[in-house]
This record gives C-alpha cells, sequence and structure tokens, in this order.
C-alpha cells in the first residue's frame, strides 16, 4: 500500500536561542536577528512520515510550507533527511496572516495536491505557539484529527493508529485516513540528514533560487532534481483574497509589553494537612489547577 | 545545538591542504563520475562542498546524539547473550544514526554504494568521533576493514560484501589469539579447505573488537603444517553463515562500549579472500597501515577533547581570585596541550594525503596502466605513507595519553572524580598507544625510514618548500632553530649505526624515531601557520617543546657508551 504523505512544516525564527535584538523597539520579532529554522516539532512529525514511507515503500512524503521563497531552505532540509518533494506556498498577498488564514491557504493547497491519505504536522510552531493551524486544516478539510501524536503506531486498512501523549498518560486511538495528525515534541526526533541525499539534492531549487542561478548551475538543478521544489501562489490554489492575509485575519495585535516576572517560583510550607490543603485551594482559586 | 565538524575550524584548515585538488581530481578520475551518479562532484570545488556538507552531518551527529550518549555507554557497557553482543543502548543509537546518515562505506566506490571520499576526508569523521565518543569511534572505524576486501578479495566478493557495508552492517578483523598478540606469526586458528571450495574455521581468538559483528576478515592458519607467517591466509566469515560464538566480553579499562570478544569458530564456513599464504605477509599488513591511521585520528579526537575540557575548566575556575587560566603554571599546560595536538593533527592529515595520493594510483592501475610518470609518484608516496603512518599512530597516541594525563591535572582533585568526562577520556587514551602495535612497534616500523633516510628528505623537501616562500618573520627564529634541530638529528642517526651494533640500534631507536617524529611535526605547524595565522602560536610552543626533546635524546645518545646497555639489561 503506498500512502500520500503531506507534512506542514514551518521556517521559524530560532526563539530557542534569543539574544538581546531580538525583539524590536514596537515589541514584534526582529526576524534578522534570529536564525531560521525548521520549526522543532514539524522534525518530529517528519520523522513519523518517513516511518510510515519506510513501512510501505512506494508512499511520497510531500512537504508543505507557507512562507517567504527562503522557506525552501526548510523543504531542501527535509529532502536531505529523506522526504521526496516540496511545495512552498509564497505570496505577497498570504502575509500578515492570523492561524484562521493561515490553515485556510494551506488547506486549499492541501486540496491542490489531491489523494493525500496522511496530513502530518507539528503541534505547535515556536515562533506563535498556539498549535491551531493544525486542527484548523483539518475542520476546513472536513477529516478527522488527532492531536499530541507521540506515535504512528501503524497505518492499516484504511485507518491510522496513534498513540496521544497526554498531561496524564497515553491514549491510543485509530482514526481513518484521510485525516491530520499533529505530531508532539516528546516523538521520537528527526533521523539525520543523509550524506548520500545531501550531495544529490543541494542541487534541488525552488523556482526563486533557480532565476539567482548562474545558467551552469541552474542546468545541474534541472539535470539532478527538477521541479522538486516548487512555488504556489494565492491564486494557484484558488484562494478567496477575503479569506487571505490580512483581510482574512480576525486576529489583531493590539499592543505589546514587556511583563517582568515578580512572583517568587517557591513558598516553604510546614509538613501540615492544613497548610498543604490552604495551597491546594489557593491554586484552585487562581486557576492554576483543576 | 553542538557540531563538532563547525566549532572546530582547524578541521577546515587541513580539509582544504593545496594537495587536495590532486588527491581529488585522481580519485573523481576527473570528475567523470559526476556523468553516472546524480550524487557525484562536478568539479574540485563541487567535492569539497560536498566533504564539507557531509562533515557537518558527522559534527551534528557526534554534537548531539554521540557525545551525550557517551557517558550512558561508558557506565552500560555491552553485555553477552546467548552467545550474542548486545550493545549498550546509546551504542545501538549511535550506531542507527550513523547508519540512517549514510556515514558507513565512506570511502568505498559509488558503485559499491560508498561515498567514495578519499581518506582525508573519512579520517577527518573518525577524528571528529573520536571526540564524541572514543569507543564508539572503534565500531564506526571497523568499516576500514571493507578496504581490504576492496583491495583483495575477488569481484564477487566485493560485490557480495561491501555493499552490506555501505548500508550498514558492521565488520570485525579477528587476528589476535592467546598466545599470538604483537606476534601474529603464532595466529593458530585452523582453517579447512571443503571439496566445494569455501572453508572451515576452528579454534579461538581473542581480544577482538566488535567480535560479533557482520562481517569478519579472520586470519587463520590454512597450510597444515607451518609455524610461521607464511602458512596464514585471510577469511571472510559471514555472520550470516553461522558457527561463531561470543564465550565473553572483556572488562576493560577505558573504551568499555566498544565490546571486546573471545571468539570460538565451530567448523565456521568462510571464504578465502586473496591468495593462499599472503593472509599475513600482504594483506594484515594492508590493514594494519589502515587501522594505525585510524587510531592516529581516535588518538587526535582524544587530544582535542582533552584541550577542550581543559580549557574550559580553567577558564571557569577560580583560586586565589582569579581564574586559574591566568597562572603561568596552567597556561603552560593549556598551551603544551594545544601544541601538541596542533602537532598530532598536522602529521595526521599529512599521512592521509600520501596515503590519498598511493591508494588512488593503486586503484587507478586496475583500470589502466599508469605513465612512468605517476608510477614514480605512487612509489614516491607510498614510501612516504609507509614511513609517516608508525609516526602519527605512535606519537600522536603517546600525545594523547600526556594531554588525558594534563587535563585530570587541570582539573585537580575534581579531576579525579568520576564528575568529569576527563575521568572517561584519560581511561580511553590509555589504549590507543597499546593496540594495532604499540608505541614500541610503530617505533620498529618507523625505524628503517631513519636509517634509510626517508625522514630526512621529507624534512628536506618541507625545508626546500619554506625556502620558495616569504616567511612571516615571527617564525623566521623557528626555522632556524630547526636547521639546528635536524643537524642534531643527523648526529644522532650517525653516532648510532656508526657502532654498528643490533641491540644498541634497537635500544636507541625509539629516541631516534621520536627526533624525526618532532621535527616532522614542528616544519609541518610552520607550514600551517604560513597558511594561517592562527597556527602561529602553536608552531612556536611545538617547537620549543620539540627542540628540547631533540636536545635531551640528542644529549643522552651522545653521553651513551655502548657497554651501558649491560647496566639495563641487569633489571
Amino acid at each position: 500500500m503506498s500512502l500520500n504523505i503531506i507534512v506542514l512544516a514551518k521556517q521559524v525564527p530560532d526563539t530557542r536561542n534569543v539574544g538581546k535584538d531580538a525583539m524590536k523597539e514596537d515589541g514584534t520579532i526582529n526576524r534578522a536577528a534570529l536564525p531560521a529554522i525548521f520549526n522543532p516539532e514539524d522534525l518530529n512529525a517528519l520523522e513519523q512520515a518517513l516511518r510510515i514511507k519506510d513501512a510501505h515503500p512506494g508512499s511520497t512524503v510531500t512537504m508543505l510550507t507557507m512562507g517567504l521563497p527562503r522557506a525552501s531552505e526548510i523543504i531542501r532540509e527535509a529532502i536531505y533527511r529523506g522526504a521526496d518533494k516540496g511545495v512552498v506556498l509564497t505570496d505577497r498577498v498570504l502575509g500578515g496572516a492570523d492561524t484562521l488564514a493561515t490553515s485556510y491557504s494551506l488547506a486549499q493547497a492541501v486540496k491542490k495536491m489531491e489523494n493525500a491519505d496522511i496530513i502530518l504536522g507539528g503541534r505547535q510552531a515556536i515562533d506563535g505557539d498556539t498549535a491551531q493551524v493544525g486542527p484548523q486544516i483539518a475542520e476546513k478539510l472536513g477529516v478527522p484529527q488527532v492531536t499530541y501524536a507521540e506515535e504512528i503506531m501503524a497505518v492499516a486498512d484504511g485507518h491510522v493508529t496513534v498513540k496521544r501523549r497526554l498531561e496524564h498518560g497515553v491514549e491510543t486511538v485509530k482514526a481513518p485516513m484521510p485525516c491530520v495528525v499533529t505530531v508532539t515534541g516528546s516523538a521520537d526526533e528527526c533521523r539525520p540528514r543523509n550524506a548520500q541525499r545531501v550531495m544529490r539534492f543541494k542541487y534541488a531549487a525552488s523556482p526563486t533560487e533557480l532565476n539567482a542561478l548562474d545558467p551552469q548551475q541552474a542546468e545541474r538543478a534541472q539535470s539532478r532534481c527538477p521541479g522538486i521544489i516548487q512555488e504556489w501562489n494565492a491564486e494557484f490554489v484558488e484562494a478567496d483574497p477575503q479569506q487571505i492575509g490580512f483581510p482574512g485575519s480576525p486576529t489583531k495585535v493590539k499592543s505589546i509589553e514587556n511583563v517582568v516576572f515578580t512572583a517568587k517560583e517557591s513558598r516553604r510550607l510546614d509538613n501540615d494537612d492544613a497548610q498543604i490543603e490552604e495551597l491546594i485551594k489557593e491554586l484552585i482559586a487562581n486557576h492554576t489547577i483543576g | 545545538m553542538a557540531n563538532f565538524y563547525t566549532d572546530n575550524p582547524d578541521l577546515k584548515h587541513h580539509l582544504s591542504h593545496p594537495l587536495m585538488q590532486k588527491i581529488v581530481a585522481l580519485k573523481e578520475r576527473d570528475y567523470t563520475e559526476a556523468q553516472t551518479y546524480d550524487h557525484a562532484p562536478y568539479n574540485f570545488d563541487d567535492a569539497m562542498d560536498n566533504y564539507d556538507k557531509v562533515l557537518e552531518i558527522v559534527g551534528e551527529i557526534c554534537g548531539t546524539t554521540i557525545a551525550e550518549n557517551a557517558e550512558d555507554v561508558d557506565h552500560q557497557g555491552p553485555r553477552v547473550e546467548n552467545g550474542r553482543v548486545i550493545y549498550a543502548d546509546g551504542t545501538q543509537k549511535n550506531l542507527d544514526a550513523c547508519r540512517k546518515a549514510g556515514l558507513m562505506g565512506m570511502a568505498m566506490p559509488r558503485r559499491l554504494g560508498g561515498l567514495n571520499f578519499p581518506i582525508t576526508p573519512y579520517i577527518m569523521a573518525a577524528d571528529i568521533v573520536s571526540r564524541a565518543d572514543t569507543g564508539f569511534e572503534n565500531l564506526w572505524g571497523l568499516q576500514d576493514c571493507a578496504e581490504t576486501i576492496y583491495e583483495f578479495a575477488s569481484e564477487e566478493q566485493k560485490q557480495k560484501y561491501i555493499p552490506r557495508v555501505c548500508a550498514g552492517e558492521t565488520m570485525s578483523m579477528d587476528l589476535t589469539e592467546p598466545d599470538a598478540g604483537s606476534d601474529l606469526q603464532s595466529v593458530m586458528l585452523k582453517a579447512t579447505e571443503q571439496p566445494d571450495g569455501t572453508w572451515r574455521l576452528n579454534g579461538v581468538k581473542r581480544f577482538i573488537t566488535n567480535g560479533d559483528s557482520d562481517i569478519h576478515l579472520v586470519l587463520a592458519r590454512s597450510e597444515d603444517g607451518t609455524k610461521d607467517g607464511r602458512g596464514l591466509s585471510m577469511f571472510i566469515y559471514d555472520k550470516r553463515d553461522g558457527g561463531v560464538d561470543v564465550r565473553r566480553i572483556e572488562n576493560k579499562m577505558g573504551i568499555k562500549g566498544s565490546p571486546t570478544c573471545e571468539l570460538v569458530y565451530k567448523n565456521a564456513k568462510a571464504e578465502l579472500c586473496g591468495s593462499r599464504r599472503m593472509g599475513l605477509i600482504k594483506y594484515v599488513m594492508a590493514l594494519m597501515n589502515g587501522a594505525r591511521l585510524g587510531i592516529a585520528a581516535q588518538s587526535v579526537g582524544v587530544s582535542e577533547l582533552a584541550y577542550r575540557e581543559a580549557l574550559a575548566y580553567a577558564k571557569d575556575r577560580k583560586q586565589f581570585g582569579k581564574a586559574i587560566i591566568e597562572f603561568p603554571a596552567v597556561y603552560e599546560m593549556l598551551a603544551t596541550m594545544k601544541a601538541k595536538l596542533d602537532a598530532s593533527r598536522s602529521l595526521l592529515y599529512e599521512t592521509a594525503r600520501y596515503v590519498d595520493l598511493y591508494k588512488t594510483y593503486d586503484d587507478i592501475a586496475k583500470e589502466r596502466s599508469l605513465t612512468p610518470d605517476e608510477r614514480k609518484e605512487a612509489k614516491h608516496y607510498s614510501k612516504l605513507a609507509d614511513a609517516c603512518t608508525p609516526l602519527a599512530k605512535g606519537l600522536g597516541s603517546e600525545y594523547c595519553n600526556q594531554n588525558a594525563y594534563d587535563c585530570i591535572q587541570v582539573h585537580g582533585g575534581s579531576g579525579f572524580m568520576k564528575d568529569y568526562a576527563c575521568e572517561r577520556l584519560y581511561r580511553d587514551a590509555r589504549i590507543t598507544s597499546i593496540y594495532e602495535g604499540t608505541t614500541q612497534l610503530q617505533v620498529v616500523a618507523a625505524i628503517r625510514h631513519v636509517t634509510t633516510g626517508t625522514y630526512l628528505q621529507l624534512i628536506e623537501s618541507y625545508q626546500a618548500m619554506l625556502a620558495e616562500t616569504e616567511v612571516k618573520p615571527e617564525l623566521l627564529p623557528v626555522i632556524e632553530n630547526l636547521k639546528e634541530m635536524t643537524a642534531r638529528y643527523t648526529a644522532a642517526v650517525t653516532a648510532v649505526t656508526e657502532v654498528k651494533d643490533a641491540a644498541f640500534g634497537d635500544f636507541m631507536a625509539r629516541r631516534l624515531v621520536e627526533m624525526a617524529g618532532n621535527v616532522i611535526m614542528s616544519y609541518l605547524l610552520v607550514l600551517d601557520a604560513q597558511r594561517n595565522d592562527s597556527f602561529t602560536h602553536s608552531a612556536i610552543v611545538y617547537n620549543k617543546i620539540a627542540q628540547a626533546v631533540v636536545a635531551s635524546h640528542s644529549d643522552f645518545i651522545a653521553n651513551f657508551k655502548p657497554g651501558q646497555i649491560e647496566d639495563y639489561k641487569a633489571c
């Protein structure tokens, strides 16, 4: 059984290595000061996709990302690790999208791909931390969604069996395909880049990159890995202009402020039930637990 | 995330040595494979870019997975169950990562599934892996054995085994036996030919690194009634055929993740590799030279980690109101460690380049006859590789032990505790000057290049190289010293050879080999500093060390009366 697997990925600023220039004066992210990386949980999702491919030879893993043309970098990175090809959904009119507009745009692109059996993605991106895009795509496509996936245990008889990592344990669920699965960071790490693939696919170039290459390099790109990184725009995916970019995004950032945490991280209690009970009540009251 | 390749610019310096142009062009047969293989380079820059990118993968896996697993692997170690080795969990993860990254069979040709890397970038990967986990370098580095199959086995055997190695199956070289360690002529494992042309092996091997590997190269006695090296042949044993069990694994001082096995052969089916009787005299010698270069790389990796650990601690640790690195006694130790590290690394890659050149010519000679000039060059580089390999292994492994010792010394009392990596490093380092031939045996291999003048010719070639270029002013005093050191070396060689006494020659051999090695490494660092300012300090510091060693050995020899050997014998 060969499957069509789509992996949603995002190129994000590396918020784990934040320096003093990470924020601009107005409180927005200074993308220029942070290296752009493959969103970590999307790599976990890619590993799950590649394992399905290992178990079902002949399957295809297609990357899908929305962003600037340079997001082709993460597609190449995914191809080095075993993905077959990828699409950068890139268009000025898609810029400024919130999760609603983003999921709409990506769902439109997924529809263009046809016959997707499994759509995988990371649980959330480290720049926004919303975890909304995956589930919203599932809703827009009208397919089931499995979130917090830690392992795709089996793909058989038109169903995926998924182990979910929840706060208090694990849950195993089965969902009919096609479906969307979002993978959590506790899943196995992605396999490394493969030496032979790197030497071959370093030539893979998106149309934008191809234009910037000298003729000899472009010819090599065309002969070794033609067309494996595509660029699609809003028109191509038949996106409604009102549902994308700024017009399609009801979320508006009103203001951003710097918050300095002042609360102490620890408090000392004596070893008696009354004090512990008091604390539990307090934590329930301020919604820390419960 | 740590990357052990990109965080160390010295590696790129060595990778971009001018001689690489020639090595890569030969290895890639003038880049003709680009038409056949979609991952073959189009030209020199493309090839170098490939090496760079692949070493970046090596560096990433080493800086994350392998280095992070090293401590657990050291604690857990492998075990034996039902005659089979089970690796430590971390070792298994490391192997999986290397397999998925396609880092097995790196130097094998593309047609057999390899990456067709020259030895130089392959050895660089070994250097990096060893820094991450010295014991794991053994398992990964045993892919070297495929080289022996490639050089000497039949085409059918190459087709059968090498793609499996490239796909990630591990190898071992089964040489040592309880009564045949340094003296491999005494190997007793019995090989008996069958009517169908296959062989059966019976006997015991001991101290076999990764002895439960998938594909074994086995040295065995094929000629009944013989007692010396001429009765030994090389065999390939395929674990899929069965017949070899692991009786036990050794409890070692260091490299604990690397299983050292005692093997029992019970009528194990095997194939002859190459010609009968050539096992020891030809194939093991070739295998050994490759393995020695691997240990030289392993030693440099240990030195690198020792220096880094010591440096980090010395900057961090404060005593008497300041970081201890500010005290002359401590910064001298660190500068010495760095100088020894840099010196042994320069010699390592110099050797790797010579090996690359002669081996590639040998390989080309299988496709077409070499021109007279090429034949001459091949012979020249073969001699230099033969001369430099025991130096790189012998002196590099001694330096890595000295660096591991000093690494603990910089840590003071903390270094003696199990809390710091230097403790593991110290144990891991110890084997490098023992296996694949002790330092004393490296001296035996090297001494004829002292007496026949190979080292002196090499030194003179460096002198000539420097005479043709404008030397940086700060290096001029070093060059003056080197000329004087060379004179003391040649005088010492004359003094020893004039005695015409074999025992006396053997007695002094290590001193002469060390003098040659010190002068050569000091020249190499000057050449490095000419290309790259970052080596200037090391070039100067190392020259100080080397000058003192040469003076000491020279004095020892000059003041020694041949009859005084008797005083040593009296022990």
